[in-house]
């Protein structure tokens, strides 16, 4: 029962979100500073979390290639369409559900305990659009360029550690990473990480929203905040694939 | 003026905060609410200011009915009120200038000089220049609660709501709070509330005192009537300290 309360509470926060916003200008601006805050500040964990992934997967698949009958290009191709299928959108996607979920959900419970929300309100100023909305949008927006980038970088990684390990040559993986490519793959990721997105921003600035307390409240919406936004986000991994990738 | 007729509050738990109140808070005075800690003088105020809808019971401001009207109506009406909460409730991640010219970016058509100069000359109403750049977290609780009061006042409201605006304060900065709101209420004739439960500004301030017991309008009166005044709960409460006691037997 406590699941229908949670998902018709959610719902109804999402029609005030996507209402009208009250001053364009203002929106434009608080939309820009969370691109800042959400997708830009994540750059620096996204690249380091890719860089190394790409490392581990190219060593792995290495490792694992033991029959000479299997050509090595197939380490590129292996770590191209594992960095594009699954770790770009969906590892990132869990690491951001860390970093920007536990951070929306904190900050905006923080406004919630000091009254900061209700000030909102009393202004006339809907808060949950002036406050969601542009994370949202922001997100949205923003995190289809991480996986872009987090997907070169882990390709990047893959063949710095497949040649300096002597594991691959430099020309096989590059021949791997551009052998048999699906275009359709890229499309499929982005769609995961706008999905993703959306659940970040929006689960955790439901958690944030609706709590009350202190300080010890805060702190655990926030860590509702990850935990649920990374179980829908693991949930909508599968639904996406079996509705996109299977014929 | 805001005419407050039987209204009534009842939380999820059964608990009826409110029960059958009716105030007439008068435009160009202040307008004090007191009563003990979980009387129902948070709840009552966030009622009339609409974070919370009434179950029984109407709230009119100048004759307009606040508890009928939508989203839309209120969102007008709303644009009159300007609120200090306990914590004052400033933006923390906007300085002391931002945080007073937010309500003038949200609704007015002001030019940026403009807003500008109406948020300084706010500051400067509250006696609080050269701190403009300086964010929430870098100023005091006197201070916060000085710019809480210069946000509210950057629109001109036609009714200010004030929780415990001096909780917290030493009473020379709480007495410098009581002044600046009785003076702000007479010099633009509003209609102000002022929540609390320190006797010295019931004493400074209060022209009209609403006194809450267990959720219910216990008595009514003014700064000079409550000393006088045989209701033995509201004895209790403004008798409590030593001090009250003192000045009650110096009065004879």
């Amino acid at each position: 029962m406590k699941l229908f309360f949670h998902l018709g509470r959610y719902t109804k926060l999402m029609g005030k979100v996507f209402s009208r916003p009250g001053k364009a200008s203002i929106f434009f601006k608080q939309i820009l500073k969370e691109i800042d805050s959400l997708g830009i500040n994540s750059l620096g964990i996204v690249i380091i979390i890719a860089f190394f992934m790409g490392v581990v997967i190219t060593l792995q698949t290495a490792y694992n290639i033991e029959n000479p009958f299997i050509p090595l290009y197939l380490i590129g191709l292996g770590t191209r369409d594992s960095m594009i299928l699954e770790f770009s959108s969906t590892i990132c996607g869990l690491i951001l559900a860390g970093k920007v979920g536990s951070s929306i959900a904190s900050e905006i419970g923080t406004m919630r305990v000091t009254e900061q929300i209700d000030a909102l309100e009393v202004m006339g100023i809907n808060s949950a659009n002036h406050l969601i909305l542009p994370k949202i949008i922001a997100a949205v927006f923003i995190n289809p360029f991480l996986t872009i980038i987090s997907i070169f970088i882990g390709i990047f990684g893959g063949w710095l550690a497949g040649v300096l390990s002597g594991a691959v040559s430099s020309e096989n993986y590059i021949y791997g990473v551009q052998y048999a490519f699906e275009p359709f793959y890229v499309t499929y990721s982005l769609i995961k990480t706008l999905f993703f997105a959306f659940i970040i921003t929006s689960v955790s600035s439901y958690e944030g929203f609706y709590c009350t307390g202190g300080a010890l409240e805060v702190g655990k919406a926030s860590t509702k905040a990850v935990v649920y936004s990374s179980l829908m986000i693991l949930l909508f991994n599968v639904i996406l694939t079996q509705l996109l990738l299977t014929h | 003026m805001i005419e407050v007729k039987n209204i009534s509050k009842q939380f999820e738990d059964g608990y009826k905060v409110l029960d059958d109140i009716n105030i007439v808070f008068e435009t160009g005075k202040t307008n004090l609410v007191i009563g003990q800690s979980g009387s129902g003088k948070t709840v009552l105020l966030k009622t009339l200011v609409g974070l919370h809808e009434v179950d029984e019971g109407s709230i009119n401001f100048d004759d307009r009915n606040f508890t009928t009207m939508n989203f839309t109506e209120r969102k007008l009406v709303r644009q009159e009120f300007g609120m200090v909460f306990q914590g004052g409730a400033l933006f923390d991640s906007l300085s002391v200038i931002q945080n007073v010219m937010f309500p003038l970016q949200m609704f007015s058509h002001l030019t940026h000089a403009e807003k500008l100069e109406r948020a300084n000359f706010c500051l400067k109403r509250v006696d609080l220049i050269n701190k403009n750049r300086l964010f929430p977290s870098e100023i005091s609780g006197g201070m916060k609660k000085r710019v809480a009061i210069a946000r509210a006042i950057a629109l001109n409201p036609k009714y200010l709501f004030c929780d415990e605006p001096n909780s917290g304060l030493d009473p020379v900065t709480s007495i410098l709070i009581d002044n600046l709101i009785k003076e702000i209420t007479e010099e633009y004739q509003i209609t102000t509330i002022v929540n609390t439960h320190d006797m010295n500004s019931v004493m400074e301030i209060g022209d009209k005192v609403i006194y809450i017991y267990k959720g219910h309008k216990w008595w009514e009166g003014n700064k000079t009537q409550i000393f006088d005044t045989d209701n033995t709960e509201l004895n209790e409460f403004i008798f409590a300290s030593e001090l009250t006691k003192m000045i009650k037997h110096k009065r004879g």
